[in-house]
């Protein structure tokens, strides 16, 4: 077999598999760590989506809430991944829902939790000399 | 287009994709495009004690720019053939 050969043959690779996921409830994951849960309703060659019926799921430990967030349309760029689910999958790590109110609040704790961790490594960086070279995520793109 | 080949020649393979985001996921290579855009099937979410709610996927599409590594099965690469291949790409530009 020769690999610098590319295979012409018509078949739907890349985002146009997608096709077969429009009116699918799918997860989309975006760059900024939010998760939605939505309606695919078009899509095209940039990978930019439209999401009908969307919710926001906030996950935080094993508890998690749904926000709905109604319409989105999003820019290819955003998307990390889009994922079909299902319920049935066994889970290893069993997951809760919870009220609304609670996962904001759980979330605002982890979040001042995880910023207070930032602050002590920034600072140990900078006793040590090192610069910090940011989130990789947004810097590389 | 060698290293759109390269993986196309690894579809059913089972390979583990790191996110720029550190989240790993394991899955069944499905297909791969030119932007080495990535969909799996049979995923598997290596850390689900970090990102339990991605337990539920069983296929995603992974969009390529966001992939940091992705492993391979080191049995179905042939490093050889690779090597040759790319001596042919750089030595025979292709023709457009």
């Amino acid at each position: 077999m020769d690999i610098s050969i590319v295979n012409n043959d018509f078949y739907l690779s890349g985002i146009a598999t997608l096709v077969d996921d429009i009116d699918k409830q799918l997860m989309v994951i975006l760059r900024d760590g939010r998760t939605l849960i939505a309606f695919l309703r078009s899509l095209d060659q940039f990978g930019n989506l439209v999401l009908h019926q969307a919710f926001e799921r906030i996950c935080v430990g094993q508890q998690y809430a749904d926000i709905p967030r109604g319409l989105f349309v999003i820019r290819g760029e955003n998307v990390l991944l889009i994922g079909e689910l299902d319920y049935r999958k066994p889970l290893r790590v069993p997951l809760f829902e919870v009220s609304i109110e609670e996962i904001l609040k759980l979330q605002k704790e982890d979040l001042e939790k995880k910023e207070r961790i930032e602050k002590l490594r920034q600072k140990a960086m900078v006793e040590h000399g090192l610069v910090d070279d940011g989130n990789p995520i947004e810097e590389h793109y | 287009m060698l290293f759109y080949s390269f993986f196309k020649s690894l579809v059913g393979k089972e390979v583990v994709i790191e996110l720029k985001n550190d989240l790993s996921i394991a899955g069944i290579l499905h297909s791969v495009d030119q932007y080495l855009n990535v969909k799996l099937t049979e995923v598997q979410v290596l850390d689900p004690e970090k990102y339990p709610h991605i337990q539920s996927v069983t296929s995603a599409f992974v969009r390529g720019s966001v992939i940091r590594y992705i492993q391979l099965p080191p049995d179905d690469v042939d490093t050889q053939l690779l090597q040759e291949a790319t001596r042919k790409e750089v030595t025979q530009p292709r023709k457009e």
